[in-house]
């Protein structure tokens, strides 16, 4: 086996979808779309996440200008919905525009708390199933709940890791630990990442992808930031991969011990 | 004809197919999905498809989000 080989890392396959990042990106909040553009670029993410809203009629330049379909897989996200009915509406309107099947869904309780809405997500996730979406499902770190999803049809179940913007890293390890112990499907957390580390964190638990937006946008440097989490990704996946050694009460000596 | 394009009233000469209106409205087809009357209108029928007096039209794009 050479090195290449065995330093190898499957791709991350997402329905018919193959991806070699596994950090999927956000394309909100940057100051321009030349920073998005960047930042995209720096990150080396393969799939980005969009919102769907109503056009601008004064706009002299266009999101989907610096994004290069050649070299991303736009995902389109039911953002700003609070009912199943919505979401499902901003999903067939979405397929209109990416014409693909492959959407973002997520639905929220309030938006205060940004939380998902745990039974409109499940309502909007069988109907847009039946439909024929491939559902990349957003919902909160409950075990049952992300089973549940996924019986219903989730392509991915995308636990978050702390609220939506809030940059608090994952909350629960424990439960996205049991999530992915029992899931058959990829699992991806999205949501809550401030910092690298935080993206190294989710891949060294077993996390097949990070969806992040606001830990990149919203950091003082957005480029340098966006370069960060590539490595925190290859970081944490690699660490995963390799095995890490177990934790252990007392000290195991690196060097030999006799024959000074 | 009046239509409501995305919540506001706007005037435009009778006859339009939702491909003119686009063209009119500087937006490119292959970058908007359009709802006429709360059905979306599929982006093949946009040249046959005829706007009628009083039409409902929404037209949505990607925008950045998360």
């Amino acid at each position: 086996m050479t090195q290449d080989n065995a330093l190898h890392d499957e791709p991350l396959k997402i329905g018919d979808i193959t991806l070699h990042s596994r950090l999927i990106v956000g394309t909100g909040k940057y100051k321009s779309f030349e920073e998005t553009e960047r930042a995209l670029e720096e990150s080396g993410t393969e799939m980005v996440t969009v919102a769907l809203r109503r056009v601008d009629l004064g706009a002299d330049d266009h999101l989907l200008n610096h994004i290069d379909p050649k070299k991303y897989i736009v995902l389109p996200n039911t953002a700003g919905c609070y009912n199943a009915e919505d979401a499902i509406r901003v999903c067939q309107l979405g397929r209109e525009v990416s014409q693909s099947s492959l959407v973002k869904l997520e639905v929220l309780g309030d938006p205060d708390t940004l939380l998902p809405d745990p039974i409109e997500t499940l309502k909007a996730l069988e109907i847009l199933v039946k439909d024929g979406f491939t559902v990349m499902t957003y919902t909160s770190d409950d075990p049952v709940l992300a089973k549940r999803l996924e019986e219903a049809g989730a392509t991915t179940v995308m636990p978050a890791g702390a609220p939506i913007g809030s940059g608090q890293g994952i909350l629960n390890e424990n439960n996205i630990r049991i999530i992915l112990e029992r899931a058959n499907v990829p699992i991806i957390v999205d949501a809550g990442v401030g910092a690298a580390s935080d993206v190294t964190r989710a891949f060294e638990l077993g996390c097949d992808a990070v969806l992040l937006n606001t830990g990149i946008a919203g950091a003082k440097d957005p480029i340098r930031m966006a370069r960060a989490m590539k490595y925190a990704a290859r970081a944490g996946r690699d660490s995963y991969l390799a095995g890490r050694i177990p934790k252990k009460l007392y000290a195991t000596a690196s060097s030999p011990q006799l024959d000074f | 004809m009046l239509i409501v394009l995305n919540g506001n009233e706007k005037e435009f000469e009778d006859g339009l197919t939702i491909f003119q209106v686009l063209q009119q409205l500087d937006l490119h087809p292959q970058r908007v999905a359009v709802e006429v009357n709360r059905e979306i209108v599929k982006r093949d029928r946009f040249t046959e498809h005829l706007l009628q007096d009083g039409d409902v039209v929404e037209i949505l794009q990607f925008v950045g989000g998360g």
